[in-house]
């Protein structure tokens, strides 16, 4: 469904990606790890079109993306949701303005039909009646839901999640990965996840790949990366600090 | 000094693509009422009270200056001709845009590079919605919309006030004052004044737009962005400025 191949991207001097290749099927789980700058992030916005490469191509449903104009990119990104790091909620907009946001762009259905959808949504997320709240008022955990129901509402077939829980606390991490469990198996999504957060890989992803030096270091089921004697997946899993 | 000449002409160069995708959306976008609306609202009716400000003031010291040049020798009736004409044909447009450059390019680039630095415009791309629809396209259609009202309302005002500093305080004679400011004030002066307050709409809404697009990350991003919108557009403002009175004028007096 998704295809990256031979990925290359630098910024200026400096090189982030060099030549990293994976496929993820339909339906499927899979979470990216590595350091932090270590080029995940700009991986995930490559998938999406967000980011153009040097070289390489992303290929989504068979077509190449890497090539369209922002118009075209527009038709490819429908098929996408995506959560932000720091939710990047309108911060102009109420809570209902921002997951109904796609839908009235759209203009397909009437006012009543959107609100009972971001009502829906919201449900989905676990946060009912905070539509009138703006995004200001929201904690940490709460934006990433709403960011969370503003992606699925128009019912992408990929969701893709940059860091989803960075910066939260242990409790409301956890109910953030079983949200993105839940997501993937209600909606029957594809689910890519990018994280250095450990504990949620393992419990979110059906299969794991570790971003290290540029390149796709390691591949594998949680299991297999978990049970792995390779001496630098083992530092990364254990978070132990070069001496 | 290589690098920054690239850099120069990368900016220019992302500068075309952003006229290039407005004229696209000018001719593709079904405009989105609601957004315009607003925009009209923020950028027209809340720069009144500035631009009246500015016009009826520049008016009154137009009018005291002139009169004590023309007084010199004994024109003084002249003096409202000369209020009218400058006022229609640049300081009413050249002013307001600079004033409205300081207000409104500033706050749109600051608006659009926090937006930018808090991945709200990646957010608008990955909810399937082109920046330059919403974002660039109703802030341009608003400021080119309102800018002529604007100059429109600095010109009005900036006569009252010249009249009113010539008439009662210096004491020129009004019924002749009034007859030469009609007689020299021409309607080319005033389509003139009105030409340009439609470009330089357009100059500090795009201005403002790319910068805010473009800016660097952080805080620091945001506060060079929106100095150099309002920088670049005010320079912009004054060189296009004499550029379309040697254009406008040409043309007008041909017709």
């Amino acid at each position: 469904m998704i295809e990256v191949r031979d990925l290359k991207k630098s910024f200026g001097p400096q090189t982030i990606l060099d030549g990293v290749s994976f496929e993820i099927q339909e339906g499927e789980s899979l979470v990216i790890i590595g350091r932090s700058g270590g080029g995940k992030s700009v991986l995930l916005k490559h998938i999406i079109g967000l980011l153009r490469p040097e070289s390489g191509a992303v290929v989504i449903d068979g077509e190449d993306i890497t090539h369209l104009d922002e118009r075209n990119l527009i038709r490819v990104r429908s098929k996408f949701g995506m959560v932000f790091q720091g939710a990047a909620l309108f911060d102009s907009m109420t809570v209902a303005e921002n997951v109904g946001f796609a839908l009235r762009r759209e203009r397909k259905l009437t006012e009543k039909e959107t609100a009972r959808k971001i009502a829906e949504a919201l449900d989905m997320v676990e946060l009912p009646g905070v539509e009138k709240k703006k995004p200001s008022e929201l904690s940490g955990g709460m934006r990433k839901r709403v960011g969370l129901a503003r992606a699925i509402i128009y019912q992408p077939r990929i969701v893709l999640y940059d860091e989803p829980t960075t910066g939260l606390d242990p409790i409301v991490s956890d109910s953030i990965d079983k949200l993105i469990i839940r997501v993937t198996e209600c909606l029957k999504v594809t689910t890519v996840v990018v994280t250095h957060d450990m504990r949620s890989a393992r419990r979110v992803g059906h299969r794991i790949v570790m971003l290290h030096n540029k390149k796709i270091y390691a591949t594998g089921t949680p299991e297999d990366i978990f049970a792995s004697t390779d001496p630098v997946v083992q530092q990364f899993i254990n978070g132990i600090a070069d001496p | 000094m290589h690098r920054y000449i690239t850099g120069w002409l990368s900016g220019l160069g992302s500068f075309g693509l952003l006229v290039k995708e407005v004229i696209v959306s000018l001719f593709t976008l079904r405009v989105a009422w609601r957004d315009l609306i607003y925009q009209i609202y923020f950028i027209g009716v809340k720069s009144q009270t500035v631009v009246l400000v500015t016009g009826a003031f520049t008016g009154m010291v137009l009018a005291a200056q002139a009169y004590y040049q023309f007084h010199q020798v004994k024109m003084d009736t002249a003096t409202l001709a000369l209020v009218g004409v400058s006022m229609c044909s640049e300081l009413g447009p050249v002013l307001t845009a600079l004033m409205v450059a300081g207000r409104v390019g500033a706050a749109i680039a600051a608006e659009l590079g926090t937006m930018r630095v808090t991945e709200q415009i990646d957010a608008l791309r990955t909810l399937a919605t082109h920046p330059v629809d919403y974002l660039v396209v109703p802030r341009l259609l608003a400021a080119v919309f309102v800018m002529p009202i604007l100059t429109g309302e600095a010109i009005t005002i900036g006569i009252a006030g010249g009249y009113v500093v010539g008439v009662h305080l210096l004491g020129i004679d009004p019924v002749y004052s009034w007859h030469n400011m009609l007689r020299y004030t021409t309607i080319p002066d005033f389509a003139i004044g009105q030409i340009k307050s439609l470009t330089f709409g357009g100059i500090i809404a795009i201005i403002g737009c790319y910068k805010g697009m473009t800016c660097r990350d952080g805080a620091e991003g945001v506060g060079q962005a929106t100095t150099e919108a309002v920088v670049y557009a005010s320079i912009s403002i004054l060189i296009s400025n004499f550029f379309l009175t040697l254009l406008l004028g040409r043309l007008f007096h041909i017709i």
